[in-house]
């Protein structure tokens, strides 16, 4: 048993921090923030070009890095720290793994390498019940001929607004439940299709609206399983909480972090705050949810990389994600909410870069279901 | 990273399962599950035999070198042992003490002489230990220390005056550690000895504390001239607290799994009782079991990344800092879930006048669990400080 990182990886993820530390400064989220399409698009044509990011979890025979999902992990909990404003959850976390886990060999030969290459792809599949699971797909399909006809909207799409490629889940009309899903992979600019950006509290992740009206999906566009895909998007989904609940891990860290560092700084009844105990406990807290949230991401990495690689731990995708997402959900905001009280006013301004975690933490939290959705289906696993 | 143990892990997981299951049984059955916190005031004198049975089968010590008796087993083994030793309910271990830690102090620290005649007793699971560190004016402050140590030039021996508490079967040992103060102008973590004490003599009184539990596991023990030889002084005089806080560094967290198995079976019984009297279909409860599994899986691979080796740094290991305040808070909180699991009956008790069955027992003793080996307050300052790096309290 090695539950720690290997060299290599430990190299990935110190690579990632050094250059994310000089790239995605307070200054450069901001600048990136304001904007609608929400990143630096030249910052992310080199992420693509020298750091090969986008490449991570690619097979080698489409190109890819063929690294695992433990590597991606590692290098999402330093985006997460440094709350990289770029299009890479949108696209490695949702995009590529439903290529891979649904992905037809055609559509994973096309769309693949132009992923590569820097194309941006994101997954679309919640309406706007605010559920997370089979239910969540409201927007629906009726065939003609080997053509499918799509009707629906979509909400809380990460990047929906930009990306170039989308994956999108819709049910044939007159089902429910896990029953009658199917899932499609088409050019963002396919006829039928409307888009627009939601301006949200968290501006560091844009999230937009997707509107069909009578879209036409060739049968290309199909993905595998139609009519039969929720247990491949089910594990879509798994794979892509994993992946939130890194970035915050990275997230509840630098609340942790940068929350420290000022109460070393701040004098209050002639000595640093940071020598009371109120403060002390407070930020020990903070620790042992962080440090138990990193435990519950890495193991869920594991049973991630085996989803997609095989292996015995594929079976409990479903409980260790959730387990880590409930966590980490909780941590993210428990730790971002105490480092705004820990900075006292100035907490409370625009200036300091603790408020861009807490919204960041709420709109983490509330993504791909909060700590009280995973208990529940938990609860249901262990008690019904 | 690796999750699985190796094949010979697997194999020694094997034998230990089969040697349990092959001798935990007859006369041993009804220890099974029995002896644990909160229940080490049960079957004294049938775990004793228990274990001289484990040391007849090779399985105490498993951690110590091969030297001094042990199998030299690997941080992985042990490990392993405990869970299946959990696993099979095999029975609180009266011999923890002098196994995990007077056998190492002495490995580490002692004499030649103190080896030879104290090892062989521990690992023959013949002869038992306790620990004498609290006292009534030292217990977060541990190097508080008021207990004497007087060495009598005329007798040639050291004689003890002071008072320790929250001795654990202090009245089953042969044997007690104790930290003392040699130098009486001391202060501090300053001027301490370690001594090992022979229980059986006029002047030491065990007194056992009634428990909220209405139970006795802790004790009393005053020192009034006990007397302690020459040569049963660890280390130096003076160096009493060095040789202390090298004992707290043996605990590796070998143990946790084993322990989070136990957690696990009081988890499972909370459900099983949930379903029962359909509490399980109370959203709130609902949450809270929940929240219980996310936390013990959550502790499983805390323990996991302790275990290999800690800090991916591999400098500070934060996980492993982090683990007393972690298991206690989690604990506690479980026993207060079984209660309102329970709901009305949780007040009813299996028999008069205060016979506790096993989760009401659980409940009430979680409220230890964030008490001693060091209160949650003091973990607290603990990781600020060591972890954190923030200012230290200032002490008198």
């Amino acid at each position: 048993m090695d539950f720690t990182f290997t060299e290599e990886q430990l190299m990935i993820r110190d690579t990632a921090e050094a250059f994310l530390a000089e790239v995605s400064t307070s200054a450069a989220v901001r600048a990136a923030m304001a904007t609608e399409l929400g990143y630096d698009a030249e910052l992310w044509q080199k992420i693509c070009d020298e750091m090969f990011w986008q490449a991570i979890h690619i097979p080698e025979e489409y190109g890819g890095m063929g690294l695992g999902y433990v590597e991606l992990v590692a290098m999402l909990e330093q985006m997460g720290r440094y709350l990289l404003c770029s299009p890479f959850y949108s696209t490695v976390c949702l995009g590529v793994n439903s290529l891979l886990i649904a992905g037809t060999p055609e559509q994973k030969a096309e769309y693949l390498p132009r992923i590569i290459e820097g194309a941006t792809a994101t997954l679309a599949y919640t309406g706007s019940n605010g559920r997370w699971d089979a239910e969540a797909v409201t927007a629906t399909y009726v065939r003609s001929g080997d053509e499918y006809v799509l009707n629906g909207s979509w909400r809380y799409v990460p990047d929906g607004h930009s990306a170039q490629l989308l994956v999108v889940a819709a049910r044939e009309e007159g089902s429910s439940g896990t029953s009658g899903i199917t899932l499609f992979i088409v050019p963002a600019d396919s006829q039928g299709i409307t888009r627009e950006w939601l301006p949200t509290m968290d501006q560091t992740r844009k999230q937009a609206q997707i509107v069909m009206a009578d879209a036409v999906m060739a049968p290309e566009s199909v993905m595998n399983e139609p009519g039969n895909a929720w247990q491949l998007l089910e594990r879509i989904i798994g794979l892509a909480t994993v992946a939130v609940a890194a970035e915050q891990v990275g997230g509840a860290q630098q609340a942790l972090d940068i929350t420290v560092a000022y109460t070393q700084e701040r004098v209050q009844f002639g000595r640093v705050i940071a020598g009371y105990q109120a403060i002390k406990h407070k930020a020990a807290d903070m620790m042992v949810k962080v440090e138990a949230g990193r435990s519950a991401a890495y193991y869920a990495a594991c049973v991630a990389d085996e989803t997609l690689r095989g292996g015995s731990l594929a079976s409990e995708l479903g409980d260790a994600a959730s387990v880590a997402k409930a966590w980490c959900s909780d941590a993210f905001f428990f730790n971002a909410g105490c480092g705004i009280q820990l900075h006292g006013g100035v907490g409370f301004t625009w200036e300091y870069d603790i408020q861009l975690y807490f919204k960041r933490a709420k709109s983490s939290e509330t993504f791909l279901g909060t700590g009280a959705w995973h208990r529940d289906s938990i609860a249901a696993s262990l008690l019904d | 990273m690796k999750l699985s143990f190796s094949a010979e892990d697997e194999q020694f997981r094997g034998e230990i399962a089969t040697w349990l299951e092959q001798n935990l049984c007859g006369e041993f059955e009804q220890l099974r599950g029995r002896g644990g916190p909160g229940d080490e005031h049960m079957y004294p004198d049938e775990r004793k035999a228990w274990e001289r049975k484990l040391a007849e089968g090779g399985w105490t010590c498993i951690g110590w070198p091969q030297e001094y008796g042990g199998r030299g087993a690997s941080i992985e083994q042990q490990v392993v042992f405990h869970e299946e030793y959990a696993r099979a309910g095999g029975p609180g271990r009266m011999g923890h003490i002098g196994e995990g830690l007077t056998g190492p102090t002495l490995i580490a620290f002692g004499s030649e002489e103190q080896k030879q005649r104290f090892l062989p007793g521990i690992l023959a699971g013949t002869e038992f230990w306790c620990q004498g560190y609290s006292e009534p004016s030292a217990g977060s402050d541990l190097a508080n220390v008021k207990t004497k140590a007087h060495f009598d030039e005329t007798a040639g021996q050291w004689l003890i005056n002071g008072q320790k508490v929250w001795t654990s079967n202090a009245h089953e040992s042969e044997y007690c550690f104790v930290i003392a103060r040699t130098d009486p102008e001391s202060v501090g973590h300053k001027g301490l000895g370690f001594f090992l004490l022979a229980m059986d003599q006029p002047g030491i009184d065990v007194r056992p504390i009634e428990q909220l539990t209405g139970t006795s596991e802790f004790n009393e023990v005053f020192f009034d001239d006990a007397h302690c030889s020459a040569q049963d002084i660890v280390g130096a005089p003076g160096e009493g607290w060095k040789v202390a806080m090298g004992l707290l560094g043996f605990e590796r967290g070998v143990s946790t799994l084993g322990q989070q198995m136990l957690f696990q079976n009081e988890l499972d019984e909370i459900i099983r009782v949930a379903k029962l009297n359909g509490a399980a279909t109370d959203p709130v409860i609902r949450q809270r079991i929940a929240d219980a599994h996310v936390g013990l899986r959550i502790m499983r691979f805390n323990s996991m990344r302790t275990l290999s080796g800690g800090g991916d740094d591999g400098t500070l290991q934060k996980e492993a800092m982090i683990y007393k305040l972690y298991w206690s808070t989690w604990h506690r909180n479980l026993g207060k879930l079984a209660m309102d699991v329970l709901g009305p009956e949780s007040e009813v008790l299996e028999a008069g006048p205060y016979e506790l069955n096993r989760l009401q027992s659980m409940y009430l003793f979680t409220r230890a669990d964030t008490i001693y080996g060091g209160t949650n307050q003091i973990q607290r300052n603990i990781i600020a400080e060591r972890a954190l790096g923030m200012p230290r309290e200032p002490r008198g």
